[in-house]
């Protein structure tokens, strides 16, 4: 029985769930749900009835059917909308005083607050099914006059900030996922970077789904001021489970004037077992606005979980000379399905846009890759250059690329490239002739392909990221 | 429209003489189209063109009925000269002519197909609405292991006798065994405002060779819609090239299934476009088993408030190892208004392929210009040489140097 446990554990490292009571919101979704989230959040008057505004625009929504991926009906009002770890009602003052169970969580997990605050220098709001349990490294920060705490914390200490800024990317009016993330989100990270501030160290949230049923809505929020650098770096592990579910989170970034946001995202997301049974559903809207002049959004992903992976990080390149990146490298193995790519809407002037997106797929999945590029009339001399390389191992699975390219302005430069091919007999030759087996030289000949991208990452990121490409693979080849 | 549809539909029935079995499917096809209507863009095939909104704005309420008993005369002075050739003539949609005066009669067959069938597997609402309101069609067979001496070119012309109607017509050919057919589509229009319809339906056999021209060259008010819908056995070759600029709005799409192995396609197009025409091009090439190919090459040069949109895909099954795929779309944009819009899409299910795609548009290259004026040509002749030299490139992959000249006469360069 034990070894049985042990086998399946091994599958996926990942996999194990803590055993703390929650707090539930009763099943389902309607008003009530949403004034008792809200209730509990010690929300503001003017935060419910923008919740509910959302949920008005949502009951006419109809989800979206166009993507590749299809999935089960998803029964919306048979999934919990709020829970918590108990001992959130006395928040503790300190990490000793946390939950030891948590603790022990994240030790699993491979990051140990306690470790992470003294060696790494990275302060970590993590959240625990849905509600920030701890909030590190807050003193240096508030001396920069830094804000990084979570977006319920944010609604009451900051409001004029969320007001102003909240919805003003993705509105409340959106599409389905995203209008429904509005209703309901629970919790998520808020961020604020003063004028002329450089964020003296990287910004990082590990998001974790625990308790079983509930759809985890994160919404996070940053906004750079005037001048200002931030970089924020977001990870994703969540338990084996057999029932699927939901993670429809959203992400506004805000670039004022000559501000610059790093975001990084390393997503393994329960993927489901070899025959596809169970994994997380994970649609989530990300999008950028550069508002300012000269500001600058990148996106970095490295997706390798979830049964099906749905998203788009996007830029509005608004201001003039704005630049906005997205780097991608999308694995699937098994039945994963994964659509993804990005969004470039140039508006203003002498914008830039790179988009670089690596797609490998194996065993049974799908990967696709479907991008906009769309240059309005006044986007004058603003350019973009796309490449996206797609992988296939073995003939089971499906590699695709979609990109729409939209050009109304004649002083602009659009060039996209994408090709699709397998690894080269010869290169697997050349490394087992020097003596690697097989699958070491499928590691490194596809972590030479996604080099690219990796370089992006930050350091810490990079490693972990380096390793999930190669595990994430394992068993595929041959 | 369901009435208007209906009734037009009604006193084709009486005039025409279709066998009851006939009305029948058409009504079907009828019926299928009535449901769906004319495509908008919330079909992912009409994104970017929303053919409802531009048959609103450019024609309006169109009548679909075509009084095809009495025969049009033709006018003998559309025909190209300098190039012996075998004519078909379509006037307003009613055959007038079919020719083949410089081939041998026992190798070319024209059936005219009393009954009707549908061998397009296609969901699509204009194939529908072609089947349910062509009048007649033929079936032309080029026999086992002959080649063509002469061109045939196909006449589509209008006059003025056509205002606000819809016309449907339809051609199949049957390519046997390692034959060869070189066809040019030349549309002359001298009618305005009519939404017409055309559809192709070629099947090759074994190691023959279709290449097909196709010119839309005149000026003209007309929306058009095109369908090419190519079957490929072993070894077969099929070359398509399309000129894409006389009309007000024209979608030319073309489905090919390389079923064979070794077949391959090849699809070129040029798009000149000016004023506010819109055009498209729509491609789908579909590999089905291994060893196949497919070379897409298409160019747009926009001038004015034009709009050009390439939609290509190339789709290959698990089963079609060895694939060689190939898209490349260019695009100059010369004015502020122009707009140029593409989806270059691969779906490829198979491991062992090579497919890639390229998509480039911006201006013309300025050092490129401030070379040749260097050198003593002024703005307008440097820019001129440098967008023909652009389109040239297309030109040249036509395989056939009789009709590269007619179509490089067509555009107007200069040997």
């Amino acid at each position: 029985m034990r070894e049985k446990e042990l086998e399946r554990l091994k599958d996926y490292k990942y996999g194990f769930t803590t055993d703390i009571e929650s707090i539930k919101a009763p099943k389902g979704l309607n008003e009530e749900v949403i004034k008792f989230i809200s209730n509990i959040k010690k929300e503001p008057t003017w935060m419910l009835n923008w919740r509910l505004k959302a949920f008005e625009r949502l009951k006419v929504l109809k989800e979206p059917n166009w993507q590749k991926p299809k999935y089960p009906k998803i029964d919306y009002q048979d999934l919990y909308y709020y829970s918590a770890p108990k001992s959130t009602s006395d928040k503790p003052k300190n990490l000793e005083d946390l939950d030891p169970k948590i603790l022990e969580t994240y030790n699993k997990l491979g990051i140990p607050l306690q470790e992470q605050k003294r060696l790494n220098g990275i302060a970590v709001d993590a959240v625990f099914d849905s509600v920030s349990v701890a909030t590190t490294f807050k003193d240096k920060l508030t001396e920069k006059g830094i804000i990084f705490c979570s977006i319920s914390e944010a609604i009451q200490k900051h409001p004029d900030l969320v007001k102003k800024y909240l919805g003003t990317v993705i509105p409340i009016t959106d599409h389905f996922f995203a209008t429904l993330n509005s209703a309901v989100f629970t919790d998520g990270s808020f961020v604020y970077i003063p004028p002329d501030v450089r964020c003296p160290m990287e910004l990082s949230t590990y998001f974790r789904i625990n308790a079983s049923d509930t759809g985890q809505f994160e919404r996070t929020l940053i906004i750079a001021d005037k001048g200002s650098y931030v970089s924020y770096l977001e990870g994703c592990t969540a338990p084996m489970r057999d029932e699927n579910q939901l993670h429809a989170a959203n992400v506004e970034l805000i670039a004022l004037d000559n501000a610059e946001i790093k975001y990084s995202t390393v997503q393994n997301w329960y993927p489901g077992d070899k025959d596809g049974k169970g994994g997380i559903y994970n649609f989530v809207t990300k999008r950028g606005l550069c508002k300012g002049k000269n500001s600058k959004i990148s996106w970095t992903q490295v997706e390798t979980g979830s049964a099906i992976t749905w998203k788009y990080p996007s830029c509005i390149l608004k201001g003039d000379n704005s630049i906005g990146e997205f780097y991608s490298i999308a694995i699937t193995n098994n039945h994963q399905k994964a659509d993804t790519g990005t969004k470039m809407i140039h508006l203003g002037k002498n914008t830039k846009s790179k988009i670089i997106s690596k797609g490998i797929s194996a065993g049974f999945s799908d990967m696709t890759y479907r991008g906009l590029v769309d240059v309005s009339p006044k986007a004058c001399n603003s350019s973009n250059y796309t490449q996206c390389d797609s992988l296939l191992m073995g003939n089971k699975c499906g590699a695709h690329t979609v990109p729409y390219i939209k050009n109304k302005n004649s002083e602009s430069n659009i060039a996209h490239e994408a090709t699709t091919s397998k690894i080269s007999e010869e290169q697997l030759h050349y490394c087992q002739q020097r003596g690697l087996n097989s699958e070491e030289a499928v590691g490194l000949i596809i972590n030479g392909f996604c080099k690219e991208v990796l370089q992006q990452l930050p350091m810490e990121f990079a490693v972990e990221a380096q390793k999930l490409v190669g595990i994430s693979l394992e068993g595929s080849v041959g | 429209m369901e009435n208007q549809l209906k009734n037009d539909f009604e006193k084709i029935v009486k005039t025409s003489g279709f066998s009851k079995k006939d009305v029948e499917i058409k009504e079907n096809f009828l019926n299928k189209f009535i449901a769906s209507g004319f495509p908008n863009r919330n079909l992912e095939n009409w994104k970017f063109s929303d053919i409802s909104q531009i048959i609103k704005k450019n024609i309006g309420d169109l009548d679909f009925y075509n009084d095809y008993s009495t025969p049009n005369k033709i006018d003998s002075s559309i025909f190209v000269n300098g190039l012996e050739h075998n004519k078909i003539v379509f006037i307003n949609g009613r055959i007038e002519k079919i020719e083949f005066n410089y081939e041998e009669d026992e190798k070319i067959e024209i059936i005219d197909e009393l009954e009707f069938k549908n061998n397009i597997n296609q969901e699509n609402s204009l194939i529908n609405l072609n089947n349910a309101f062509t009048n007649k069609y033929y079936k032309i067979v080029i026999k086992e292991g002959y080649f063509l001496k002469k061109p045939l070119i196909i006449y589509h012309t209008t006059n003025k006798n056509l205002k606000y109607k819809n016309v449907n017509l339809r051609l199949d050919f049957l390519l046997e065994k390692n034959s060869c057919l070189k066809l040019v589509d030349i549309s002359n229009d001298e009618a305005e405002k009519n939404f017409i319809n055309i559809l192709y339906n070629f099947e090759l056999g074994k190691d023959s060779i279709l290449k097909n021209y196709k010119v839309d060259k005149k000026e003209n008010s007309n929306v058009k819609y095109s369908f090419n819908n190519i079957n490929q056995d072993v070894n077969s070759v099929s070359e398509t090239f399309i000129l894409s600029a006389g009309s007000n709005f024209i979608k030319n799409e073309i489905n090919c299934n390389l079923n064979g192995k070794y077949s391959s396609a090849f699809i070129n197009g040029i798009f000149s476009l000016r004023n506010k025409r819109h055009h498209e091009i729509r491609t789908c090439i579909n590999h089905l088993i291994d060893n196949t190919k497919s070379y897409q090459l298409i160019k747009s040069v926009l001038e004015n408030d034009s709009k050009s949109v390439y939609q290509g895909k190339i789709f290959v099954d698990s089963i079609a190892q060895k694939t060689d795929g190939y898209q490349l779309s260019k695009a100059i944009l010369l004015s502020e208004n122009a707009e140029f819009n593409a989806k270059p899409e691969l779906e490829i299910y198979a491991d062992d392929v090579k497919c890639s795609h390229g998509s480039a548009s911006g201006n013309l290259n300025q050092d490129s210009i401030f070379y040749l004026m260097s050198r003593g040509l002024n703005y307008k002749q440097s820019k001129e040489l440098l967008i023909n030299g652009f389109l040239l490139d297309v030109v040249e992959k036509i395989t056939d140097s009789e009709v590269r000249n007619l179509i490089k006469n067509l555009i107007g360069f200069k040997e």
